[in-house]
């Protein structure tokens, strides 16, 4: 006990950074990503204990098999229609994003965020809650507002920040907030989201209402210390939520690592909390689909929350201020081994006599031609490249309730300023 | 009544009128809260009005956000101010913008309340008054109250407001004023009349200052705890001073300051707050872009010292009587 430890038969301690394992110019091999066998997955009813199927955290839901055939206790067996339903939201998402990346890389927006790869995330989700259960999505889920048939021409004119602009110009694109649709207020501050979807999955509880809500985050987000606070809250008064970590390998350009993800899975982190844990094969529809309504159906029956961890890849950039092939192998989005979402649910509809190659580049063209004639739609209502499309007096607007004098002050001080300026709009106001 | 009292009442008096309101914090359940500005009111609400959360901030009130986008009118509870920063983020990126970022599509009704402020031996971190930090932040409102009465029709009106509210309750005058000496007796709010506090429904609005004592030599700007100190500080220095409790910080009522500062031609501005960035800087910029050639002297500030909270030497760092006093002789030396 006296004296300094003798230490002398120790190495020197030595740090551990995350490396991802490809890196620009890197051959690419995913082979020790473990992809089960679809159908293998037990599923559990929904009013097991949490404790009693903790092997799912680690595991993989998969229900398309590489047949095109859907198998297992996981299968949803959904009708053809509604298949075919998700398989043109799919599309009609990658339609929608293809186009308002173009814009922004025409000028006509600031900011766009592509979800090529993971359409099946939030469009299978949408598919499998209520209309009237609230989202509380990350930036990445415009699948939830398209499937659930949310004006196209509505969600252009937030990315053109135009005089149509519901949020009057207020908000990022892409930063949508839809009421009317389920669809909470987004916000720039990662996992912001979780604890007031637990809030609001708690306020719902307790007034005996029957929705529940759901929020989204992305993997690299879930080291937030919001994350943790709202798994404890949604534990401790088993509120109905359905927590959804959208696992892109991604974020912007550290590598899943950084969040924790070479030591467990992120479904994993359910266990900790006692919350159920899914861990679900992201590019399967209906895998996503059929873990969703699990999860769903547990929340709605007082049997608590559900975290899904839906293992996916982030095909493009973080978004169009990012540039991937600066940090990762160009090869990483073709090898992936779970494949394209979209391409998985055709062939799928295809194996089973309900569809067919043709119906496909129809449907491609169909959504190619509505997402045009949106763009066309919104383009009458400005751009964000045109300057300035909002009532100038809207900038002080909803602050507070009531503009108190500080802000009427400085609003006349705007409006003397746009007066002296002869700028175009001055005058508008 | 004394202020943890009518704070008590308030609650009590606006849960029983909408059933949207709901408490919650740390403690505030089953116990009462750790000052028992809540108790009893679990037993007579339930507990799916009043509970208990988990102790993280962030947590309570990213909760409470989302409960108010529900249609809820939550009340946290921050056990002390000290412990809100881990719940910054919520409060300035989320409850603060909600209304603005969505339109008005969600609204965060919150009125977040939190016992703030030194004098009672709490060290660095039972001591800290961060009203400067909220009241920089575009959306939230600021109200500290100084007396139980004002405490009582301040919170009613901070509930009902559709705004985010920091509601600070001064703790140090939580059971009476304090008049600056901590070596004396302290007086109870039992003998003092704004201390009687009416058990019913009554409402001060927000943005509207008090005009504690009226004078003609010096104003001088305080709220919460400084009221009383600097209203002892008069009366013992025999200063025709006007005093004037500010009662909310966001949204200010700059008109009944402009007043008193044009006809006392001078303005001193006393709170515990550290001095830098502080909110009288803000009242000091206001009261000289407004009211300059009014001014006979260069604008007092009396604050707390640019340090951490101490815990030992608390009654060299808090803002009293000497301070005050000097600051006083300064100003009207002219």
């Amino acid at each position: 006990m006296s004296g300094d430890p003798d230490r002398s038969n120790l190495k020197p301690l030595s740090l551990h950074v995350p490396e991802p394992r490809f890196r620009p110019g890197d051959e690419v091999d995913f082979s020790v990503v473990e992809v089960p066998a679809a159908g293998s997955a037990p599923r559990p009813d929904t009013h097991d204990e949490a404790a009693s199927f903790s092997g799912l955290a680690y595991s993989l839901v998969r229900v398309l098999d590489d047949d095109g055939q859907a198998v297992g206790p996981w299968n949803p067996r959904l009708s053809p229609d509604r298949l075919r339903r998700m398989l043109r939201h799919m599309a009609l998402v990658r339609a929608f994003d293809e186009r308002m990346f173009r814009a922004q890389r025409q000028g006509k927006t600031s900011f766009y965020m592509k979800s090529l790869g993971e359409e099946a995330v939030s469009v299978a989700a949408a598919h499998a809650l209520h209309y009237d259960d609230m989202c509380f999505p990350s930036y990445r889920q415009q699948g939830l507002l398209i499937a659930r048939d949310w004006s196209l021409v509505d969600m252009m004119n937030q990315i053109y920040s135009n005089r149509a602009d519901r949020l009057q110009g207020k908000q990022l694109p892409i930063m949508y907030s839809v009421r009317e649709a389920g669809f909470f207020s987004i916000s720039g501050n990662l996992t912001t989201q979780y604890p007031q979807a637990v809030g609001w999955a708690m306020a719902s509880a307790s007034k005996g209402d029957t929705r529940i809500a759901a929020t989204w985050c992305g993997e690299g987000s879930t080291a937030e210390g919001d994350f943790h606070s709202a798994l404890t809250f949604a534990t401790v008064y088993r509120a109905p939520v359905v927590f959804n970590v959208v696992n892109n390998q991604w974020a912007i350009s550290s590598f899943s690592g950084f969040a924790g993800a070479e030591a467990t899975t992120f479904a994993a982190r359910a266990i900790g909390y006692g919350i159920a844990g899914l861990r679900v094969d992201g590019n399967d529809a209906l895998a996503v689909y059929a873990a969703t309504a699990w999860a769903a159906e547990r929340a709605r029956t007082n049997a608590g929350p559900t975290l899904i961890e839906h293992f996916t890849y982030r095909a493009e950039g973080h978004s169009t201020s990012d540039d991937p092939s600066a940090y990762r192998s160009a090869g990483e989005p073709n090898a992936w081994p779970l494949g394209d979402p979209i391409r998985r649910l055709k062939d799928h509809l295809i194996a089973i006599g309900e569809w067919d190659e043709d119906r496909q580049v129809a449907m491609d063209r169909e959504v190619a031609e509505e997402v045009k004639a949106a763009q066309k739609e919104a383009e009458k209502n400005g751009i964000l490249g045109h300057g300035l499309l909002q009532p100038l007096d809207s900038l002080f607007e909803g602050v507070f309730e009531e503009m108190p004098w500080h802000l009427r002050e400085q609003r006349q001080q705007m409006l003397a300023e746009e007066e002296a300026s002869g700028r175009p709009w001055a005058r508008k106001g | 009544m004394n202020m943890i009292q009518a704070i008590n009442s308030a609650l009590d008096v606006m849960m029983a009128r909408d059933d949207a309101i709901v408490v919650m914090g740390e403690d505030v359940g089953y116990f009462g809260g750790v000052f028992r500005a809540t108790a009893g009111l679990q037993a007579r609400y339930g507990k799916t009005r009043v509970f208990d959360t988990p102790i993280t901030e962030c947590g309570i009130i990213g909760v409470a956000v989302g409960m108010g986008a529900y249609g809820l009118r939550p009340v946290p509870e921050i056990q002390f101010a000290d412990y809100i920063y881990p719940a910054l983020d919520q409060l300035v990126s989320e409850a603060a913008r909600l209304r603005y970022r969505s339109d008005g599509e969600f609204i965060a009704p919150l009125t977040v309340r939190s016992p703030f402020g030194g004098g009672i031996f709490g060290g660095q971190t039972h001591s800290q008054s961060p009203e400067g930090i909220f009241t920089h932040v575009s959306g939230l409102k600021t109200v500290i109250p100084s007396t139980p009465y004002d405490a009582k029709g301040l919170l009613i009106a901070a509930i009902e407001d559709n705004d985010p509210v920091i509601f600070f309750e001064p703790k140090r005058i939580y059971n009476g004023p304090f008049n600056g000496h901590w070596d004396r007796p302290a007086e109870n709010w039992s003998k003092h009349p704004a201390g009687e506090v009416p058990t019913g429904y009554y409402r001060i609005p927000l943005g509207k200052a008090n005009v504690v004592r009226e004078g003609e030599a010096v104003t001088i700007l305080a709220y919460g705890t400084m009221v009383h100190v600097c209203l002892n500080v008069v009366a013992e220095a025999g200063v025709d001073a006007e005093v004037i409790d500010l009662r909310t910080l966001v949204p200010l009522d700059i008109g009944t300051i402009e007043e008193s500062v044009r006809k006392t031609g001078r303005c001193m501005i006393v709170h515990e707050a550290t001095r830098t960035s502080g909110f009288g800087a803000e009242l000091s910029a206001l009261v000289q872009e407004r009211c300059f050639y009014h001014l006979e002297a260069p604008i007092e500030r009396v604050t707390g010292f640019d340090t951490p909270y101490p815990h030992s030497l608390e009654w060299a760092y808090f803002p009293g009587p000497v301070r005050i006093g000097q600051a006083l002789k300064k100003i009207l030396k002219d």
